[in-house]
């Protein structure tokens, strides 16, 4: 039974891995008000490129390095579309999915089928052999470390470092920080790379950690249960942790269900994240002071600089 | 969204695939509708093998066009249109839910011939074709009850329709034959290709200490999965052993070669009717991939009881079979008819699963 949980725990934290990854990108991006719908097709871009990257070089850490930038360059089409051109980043935002997708099947033609080494767990010598805690603990694949690494920075970043002040306020109210002297443009532009570069990088956990192979489509929606979770985690990055194990986790325990052939309908579980969210929106919304405090102001308004 | 991406795709693959295919005018056309890439290794990659054993065999007199990723359902309709008006004479629509499309398309083409995968539905000029896949999954059953340590099998199976159960019921039937200890845990994904949702599957399974993987999806993630934990498992639709030397046990694999090759043949005698044809490994339209990772005794088990069924002295669904509440549905010394295994919607007794309605 214990190895059992262990294992469901094991098996949920590698669910939940790419789900913080394009999240906390993503909730960067909005908390400088800006809202970018693109997030599935920026995973995808990344978990293409990524994938090839590997089958070329050989090269695992190329690979992330491929994710991180290609994402991030699908994000600066956003970026300039919206930043500097003014369109609408709802629109802008879903357009960039679609042709993520688009991009992605296109470079990936040449993939279909082909096969990788994968990135493994870690072993440490008697750590990871502790009964219980050593597999909980020291027994992940690295990315897993470094999501939560992520998790821990962006939320040091956005609360104790200038900068973070910044862009924050950026994100609540863009005509004073303008006013006060600071670039929001640039601000903003930074804040989109980010959210594309860690959203390529939840792709590659895909491509090349979560199944070692490149499929079209093969992150399946995973980029909007992204968005959905940063509105979970109310822009927080320390409940995306909370929301993305809740999140990746409902699938596999729902699966464990099944197989355990405890009779609950499959559909049902799937639905429950869905539903939580749907609480968690009707919870923040009912309160306006609530919703000033959380949701940044600016979310999804284009800025232009009145003087 | 997706539907216009997927569009597009269309349109540029049509595009593409038919400019490659208007040179000499006195061959037959034989035109293949796809679901997804050839390189998926799975559904698709296997009827890619049998169109290009049609080449091979009557490339002086056939000339072939494919159409890839076409979405099931009204879309594929242009698809499949398309192809008629360029002037092929024989369209293979290879997947279920091109069914209704594929009937609409001959209505207007009755001079076409088309032929689609794995439907029930058949008028003049449209055939139907699919393969007993459960008599490989009866052997892969065999194999399981003799190698797995902790008798128990994980399933991973697709969407609650006839041709799924049944390959669960052979799968378990076969298993029980040499080892009635197996345990069968199913779990459903309702997907047919979702790679990481497979690799959750299994590794779920494993978690729950099956140590054998045998799936009804398309990709090679469950396979993969099964291979970084050194558990065994089986590949599907097509020899998947270049995804893992070490973990495949064998693979069913589906030989559409000479189906195709016999029907193209037929058109150009001008002997094609419209037929129903539901062929397994007497026909060599299933065929087993090598039996690896196990000893030589299993091997020789399997190879004898992919023998036996192939010459008809072992039937899968040979009785006395019971369902899940006892009922005896096969008595002994009956086969399961093929209208009973068509319509199959029930668990055979054993199968440790509810079977969703």
């Amino acid at each position: 039974m214990t190895e059992l949980l262990i294992a469901s725990i094991m098996t949920m934290m590698t669910a939940a891995t790419p789900l913080v990854f394009a999240a906390t990108g993503e909730l960067v991006a909005e908390r400088s008000g800006v809202l970018n719908l693109g997030v599935e097709g920026m995973m995808l871009t990344g978990a293409v490129f990524g994938f090839a990257a590997v089958t070329l070089t050989g090269e695992p850490l190329i690979g992330l390095a491929a994710a991180i930038v290609m994402g991030a360059l699908a994000s600066m089409i956003f970026g300039v579309l919206t930043l500097s051109l003014l369109s609408n980043q709802v629109a802008t935002g879903l357009a960039l999915t679609i042709f993520g997708t688009g991009l992605s099947a296109l470079v990936g033609l040449d993939y279909v089928g082909k096969t990788i080494e994968q990135i493994r767990a870690i072993h440490l010598p008697i750590l990871t052999d502790l009964p219980i805690v050593g597999r909980l603990l020291f027994g992940h694949d690295p990315l897993v470390y470094v999501s939560i690494a992520l998790l821990g920075a962006t939320h040091w970043f956005l609360k104790h470092t200038r900068w973070g002040m910044i862009l924050r306020a950026v994100g609540d109210s863009d005509q004073s920080a303008h006013a006060i002297g600071y670039p929001v443009i640039a601000i903003r532009y930074a804040a989109v790379a980010f959210g594309g570069a860690m959203a390529g990088l939840g792709g590659a956990y895909l491509s090349l950690v979560y199944t070692p192979l490149w499929a079209e489509n093969m992150t399946a929606g995973r980029g909007w249960i992204a968005l959905a979770l940063v509105v979970f985690a109310s822009w927080r990055p320390s409940r995306v942790l909370l929301g993305a194990v809740l999140f990746g986790g409902i699938t596999i325990l729902q699966l464990n269900a099944q197989a355990a052939g405890l009779g609950i309908p499959a559909s049902f579980m799937s639905m429950l994240p869905y539903i939580a969210t749907i609480v968690v929106l009707v919870l923040i919304s009912r309160d306006s002071t609530r919703i000033r405090l959380n949701a940044p102001t600016c979310l999804g308004k284009p800025f232009r600089a009145e003087r | 969204m997706k539907k216009m991406i997927k569009l597009t795709a269309i349109a540029l693959a049509s595009a593409l695939a038919l400019t490659a295919g208007t040179a000499s005018a006195d061959k037959l056309k034989v035109g293949f509708i796809y679901l997804g890439p050839p390189g998926d290794h799975g559904w698709t990659y296997a009827h890619d093998q049998g169109r290009l054993a049609l080449e091979k065999e009557l490339g002086d007199h056939v000339q072939t066009t494919y159409v890839e990723n076409v979405p099931e359902g009204p879309d594929s309709e242009r698809a499949i249109a398309k192809l008629a008006e360029t002037g092929h004479e024989l369209i293979f629509t290879t997947s279920f839910g091109y069914m209704e499309p594929t009937l609409k398309v001959a209505k207007r083409f009755p001079n076409v011939k088309f032929e689609h995968a794995t439907g029930y539905q058949r008028s003049d000029n449209v055939s139907t074709y699919v393969a007993r896949f459960y008599e490989g999954r009866y052997v892969q059953g065999v194999i399981a009850g003799k190698v797995s340590k902790s008798n128990t099998v994980g399933y991973i199976a697709s969407f609650p329709i006839p041709e799924v159960v049944r390959g669960i019921n052979a799968f378990l039937l076969g298993a029980h034959s040499v080892n009635p200890d197996i345990k069968l845990k199913v779990v459903w994904v309702y997907t047919w290709f979702d790679p990481p949702k497979e690799a959750d599957a299994a590794k779920v399974l494993m978690d729950q200490g099956a140590d054998i993987i045998t799936q009804h999806t398309d990709s090679t993630a469950a396979l993969q999965a099964a291979a970084e934990r050194g558990v065994h498992a089986f590949g599907q639709a097509s020899d998947m052993i270049h995804f893992a030397p070490k973990t495949q046990l064998t693979a069913n694999v589906n030989n559409w070669g000479p189906y195709y090759v016999a029907r193209a043949k037929a058109v150009l005698d001008g002997t094609w009717s419209s037929s129903d044809t539901w062929d397994g490994m007497a026909e060599g339209m299933v065929v087993m991939a090598p039996f690896t990772n196990m000893t030589a005794d299993v091997a020789e088990l399997a190879a004898k009881t992919a023998e036996s069924i192939r010459t008809g002295a072992l039937h899968p669904f040979a009785g006395p079979i019971s369902n899940q509440a006892g009922e005896v549905v096969v008595p002994a010394g009956a086969v399961a008819d093929d209208g009973m295994l068509a319509g199959m919607n029930f668990y055979v007794e054993g199968v440790d699963d509810k079977l969703p309605q």
